[in-house]
């Protein structure tokens, strides 16, 4: 924001109230956005079929029961101050008990998060370091060859469902070659050795100096994460090429190249200097866009992440899970979103 | 006029009527449409999927409901199971021949719900604005922050499964970029003389919106829809392969990967069938959508 203030000479008059304003607006529309995705949860929740009561008490419950743990669950309460009621819970972080373990789902979402963080943030890492480059040299040598490699790849990507290209994957790289760990984070043997600190296994199996365990995991998170990485790549080098075509064909390239640079410097010392922000901002939505990926990925390799937990909760009716699941899912795709427009408006003069 | 031949007459710079200059513009679309090998490519793709879904029961060497325990996972070339049977001995073939019509079908269901209600929430909201404009685009906006499989997972467990209730949750998952481009359009036509000019022979909001900026919102919609329709087509097959779309004994193409996951590692070809049509029709859908931005709007391309 300081920095923002800094580039606009021309708005030094009231520096204030424009910042002040714009940060207000801003918080407020992040507000009613979190609200709405609260609400469209709580909406799902009650449309369900499946009656609340029911499902805590039984089918045997005596109707003093029922009733009881009618009134205990707010039901008798008017629509709108059941979801305030809703919305105080789930602002503490409570998400209501699990129909099937019976523990707060809160607790057994902080424990499978971190797995699918760990996947999507391993996928877009193969997808930047791979996809920046890629984009870079197809919008350097538009029509090339590598220009139509680098189409065919992203166009593959946009069109292929991510769950069969994993059973692919598990079919050639595990079933045929052996090159890769299978489904599931480590190997049996190696279940539950590592103490788990940071929930990311990897990260723990560091922690903790086990290179043995270290090596099962990675062979293990490397298939579904590249999986997720070429999915991030597709879009990640398609933004990056028409971003460098619109800088290389500005008028400071040309400057350069009259003034005799080196076209490596040309391109990643300018060209690509000024689309760091663009980039940023793009990655954080594929980051924000892995995360939804990740649903289908861990089912395929049995991944024990928050996709795995939502489906497993859903197909056994466990309402609260589901929706617990949602509304963490979603808050962190806001938050990548919001962080994205924050780090252009920061960093980007022009976006005041 | 009588020598003219019918391209002649369409591609005149001076045409004689309104209709005239319409098909003119039409044809030079589809002319520009027909250099681009890729878009012809998804396109005859597409036509190709359309006929085989019209002529299922012909084309189809075996009922695909069947099942023929004695001949299960029967491999690839087998004689008259080309592609193979599947754990119940049904043709896979066939199933895949049928399931193209569930496909289509879902598609068609997306393409007709979801752009008509982001047609109608963005012009009006474009058109009305004021808080009207406010609260329906603070609404697309907290659909749009939602990841779609997620929300559409929620409205499937809430409905029930079953391939209405995807198809629902999918168009209310699809909307709102919809919403969001019509709005844009609206904004941009709303200043036109134009519109004032029928605004002050009377014409009210309604007349308006439907006869003057629906029309013009229509081109740059297409092009969204063609382009998102491989996503539908993927996020309809997701939802499949969860069993939270059609049901089986239903030949859809998800659900048949679904299926054939059991036995990846020792009959592959059971899953990869179905996948490879799904990859194929969501790429012609891509491929068509990327031709159709071309023609109608060179703008939005790059």
């Amino acid at each position: 924001m300081v920095q923002a203030n800094d580039n606009g000479g021309a708005r030094s008059r009231a520096p204030l109230p424009g910042w002040f304003t714009g940060t207000l607006k801003t918080l407020g529309s992040i507000a009613v956005t979190m609200l709405g995705l609260v609400f469209i949860t709580f909406i799902i929740g009650r449309v369900m079929p499946i009656d609340p009561v029911l499902a805590i008490v039984g089918e045997r419950a005596s109707q003093s029961t029922y009733d009881a743990a009618y009134l205990q669950l707010g039901l008798d309460k008017p629509v709108i101050v059941q979801f305030s009621y809703y919305v105080w819970d789930v602002m503490q972080g409570d998400f209501g008990m699990s129909r099937l373990n019976a523990r707060p789902v809160a607790e057994d979402i902080a424990r499978v998060f971190p797995a699918t963080l760990e996947l999507a943030t391993l996928g877009v890492f193969f997808g930047i370091v791979l996809g920046v480059p890629l984009g870079v040299v197809a919008a350097v040598r538009k029509g090339s060859w590598i220009d139509q490699v680098a189409r065919v790849v992203a166009l593959v990507g946009y069109s292929m469902p991510i769950f069969w290209l994993g059973l692919m994957g598990l079919l050639v790289f595990y079933g045929m070659l052996g090159w890769v760990g299978g489904p599931g984070r480590v190997g049996i043997f190696y279940e539950d050795i590592v103490p788990s600190v940071t929930g990311m296994i990897l990260v723990d199996s560091i922690l903790d100096r086990n290179w043995t365990v270290l090596k099962d995991a990675f062979s293990h998170i490397v298939l579904p994460a590249s999986l997720l990485g070429y999915y991030s790549l597709a879009y990640i080098s398609r933004m990056t090429r028409s971003f460098m075509l619109e800088q290389l064909s500005a008028e400071y390239i040309t400057t350069a190249r009259v003034k005799g640079m080196s076209e490596w410097d040309v391109v990643w010392k300018h060209a690509f200097r000024n689309i760091r922000v663009q980039l940023i901002t793009v990655i954080a939505l594929s980051y924000a866009g892995l995360l939804e990926g990740s649903v289908l990925t861990e089912i395929i390799f049995s991944w024990p992440g928050i996709g795995s937990y939502i489906t497993t909760a859903l197909l056994s009716a466990d309402m609260n899970s589901v929706l617990g699941g949602t509304v963490v899912v979603g808050l962190v795709f806001i938050l990548l979103n919001i962080f994205s427009d924050l780090l252009y408006k920061v960093f980007d003069p022009r976006a005041k | 006029m009588a020598d003219q031949t019918l391209r002649q007459w369409l591609l005149t710079d001076t045409p004689t009527s309104r209709r005239h200059a319409k098909l003119s513009a039409i044809y030079q679309g589809w002319l520009s449409f027909r250099s681009n090998t890729m878009a012809m490519i998804g396109l005859w793709i597409l036509l190709a999927l359309v006929g085989i879904a019209a002529f299922a029961p012909i084309l189809s060497p075996h009922d695909p409901f069947v099942q023929d325990l004695g001949n299960r996972l029967a491999p690839l070339g087998t004689e008259s199971h080309i592609l193979g049977t599947d754990s119940l001995g049904r043709d896979i073939l066939s199933r895949l021949i049928y399931g193209s019509r569930i496909t289509l079908y879902i598609v068609a269901l997306v393409a007709l719900i979801a752009p008509v209600v982001g047609l109608l929430v963005g012009t009006v909201s474009g058109y009305v604005g004021g808080w009207v404009d406010v609260v329906l685009m603070r609404i697309t906006d907290i659909f749009l922050a939602f990841p779609r499989l997620v929300l559409a997972l929620a409205f499937v467990a809430a409905l029930g499964a079953g391939i209405e209730n995807a198809v629902l949750a999918i168009s209310l998952t699809a909307w709102p970029p919809y919403a969001r481009i019509a709005r844009a359009e609206t904004l941009t036509i709303r200043a036109a003389d134009y519109i004032s000019a029928i605004q002050l022979q009377g014409a009210g909001a309604m007349r308006i919106i439907t006869r003057h900026i629906w029309p013009l919102c229509v081109s740059s919609l297409i092009v969204r829809v063609t382009l998102d329709m491989a996503g539908i087509i993927l996020a309809a097959a997701g939802l499949g392969f969860l069993g939270l779309g059609a049901q089986p004994p239903s030949p859809e193409w998800g659900a048949m990967i679904s299926e054939g996951r059991r036995f990846i590692l020792d009959h592959w070809w059971v899953a990869t069938m179905p996948g490879l049509a799904i990859f194929t029709v969501s790429l012609a859908f891509n491929l068509l959508g990327d031709g159709l931005r071309d023609v109608l709007d060179p703008k939005g391309g790059e």
